[in-house]
């Protein structure tokens, strides 16, 4: 197919895409209109069944919290088959050699990652901690707390995670994080016959112990995903760093 | 629509070009960081924190690093 002919196509598919598109937003509610009703229905009922004003976390721990427990799981699964996958090579080599040679980091990679190595722990537990209060939650304060990872391996700290049992810490985290929350769903069918249904106080609203299990439910996320985060970055850094050595 | 959110919806626009014309995968994997960035500041724009939120963590933090490290395996191979 000579290039000519190739551009054509390409306008010809691109001219209908471009007209799909158009003929869709047109029919589209003008920009910050809501037609829904669900965002306005929520609004109404959340503070009063679950006693926080933070309509997203009530939403994924509860309303919506069965599709919350698989999308966890299938986190789960994906950080199972990363280290699968990536440590049949691991065995192969043995653990003969000493530290992988690795290049040394500036001054300035050192100083900054070793300086904002506590401080993102520290963060990524609020993010965690407050999910039922502020935005964020158990995902977001997670893959925080896996950053602090890099960020220990960016100031150079020494990360040979096999040697010290550390891959297996981060395996029993994960499966920590997502048992707790499986506990959690399991609480509910068990205490109130709906899974995932609050089973525990409500408190009052605003306060650090609210809003029932979404609290429990976040932090039991936010460990999971912390652990599996931090596995596959584990995993693949020393995927590279043990090639580098050859 | 506010100034804001005109000025945040054209630079994500700007930027995801800048994405797709970088033709240098380590190149891109840092403008690609730069765009999940200014994604999030559109979500913020739209008074969607908690989208913001994770949108910068996975878009900043995970797919650079897992691009950047895909990367160096494939880079040993070539060599």
């Amino acid at each position: 197919m000579s290039r000519r002919v190739r551009y054509a196509l390409a306008l010809v598919a691109l001219a209908a895409l471009g007209a799909t598109l158009v003929a869709a937003v047109v029919d589209l509610e003008p920009f910050g209109h809501y037609p829904g009703p669900y965002g306005d229905v929520l609004a109404k009922v959340v503070p009063g069944e679950r006693h926080t004003g933070q309509l997203v976390a009530a939403v994924t721990f509860d309303y919506r919290g069965f599709d919350t427990l698989g999308e966890e799981l299938i986190l789960f699964t994906a950080a199972c088959g990363c280290v699968a996958l990536l440590r049949v090579r691991r065995r192969e080599r043995g653990d003969e050699a000493g530290a992988p040679a690795r290049p040394v980091p500036s001054l300035a990679a050192r100083a900054l990652g070793g300086a904002l190595v506590g401080p993102v722990l520290v963060l990524s537990a609020y993010v965690v901690i407050h999910g039922h209060l502020t935005p964020g939650g158990g995902f977001s304060g997670g893959v925080i707390g896996a950053g602090a990872l890099l960020l220990a391996y960016a100031a150079g700290q020494s990360v040979r995670l096999h040697r010290v049992g550390s891959i297996e810490l981060l395996e029993v985290t994960e499966a920590i994080g997502a048992g707790g929350f499986v506990l959690v769903a399991l609480g509910g069918l068990i205490a109130v016959g709906a899974t995932l249904q609050n089973f525990l106080p409500l408190g009052t609203s605003g306060m650090l112990l609210s809003a029932g299990t979404i609290p429990i439910g976040n932090v039991a996320v936010g460990i999971e995903v912390a652990g599996a985060g931090a596995l596959i970055i584990a995993e693949f850094l020393e995927q590279a760093l043990l090639e580098e050595r050859e | 629509m506010s100034a804001l959110q005109a000025t945040c919806l054209i630079a994500v626009a700007i930027i995801g070009t800048l994405v797709v014309v970088t033709r240098d995968p380590l190149r891109q994997a840092a403008v690609a960081g730069i765009f999940g960035l200014a994604l999030a500041v559109l979500f913020l724009s739209v008074q969607a924190p908690d989208v913001a939120l994770s949108q910068m963590t996975v878009g900043a933090i995970v797919v650079p690093v897992l691009v950047l490290l895909a990367m160096a395996k494939i880079r040993e191979h070539d060599e």
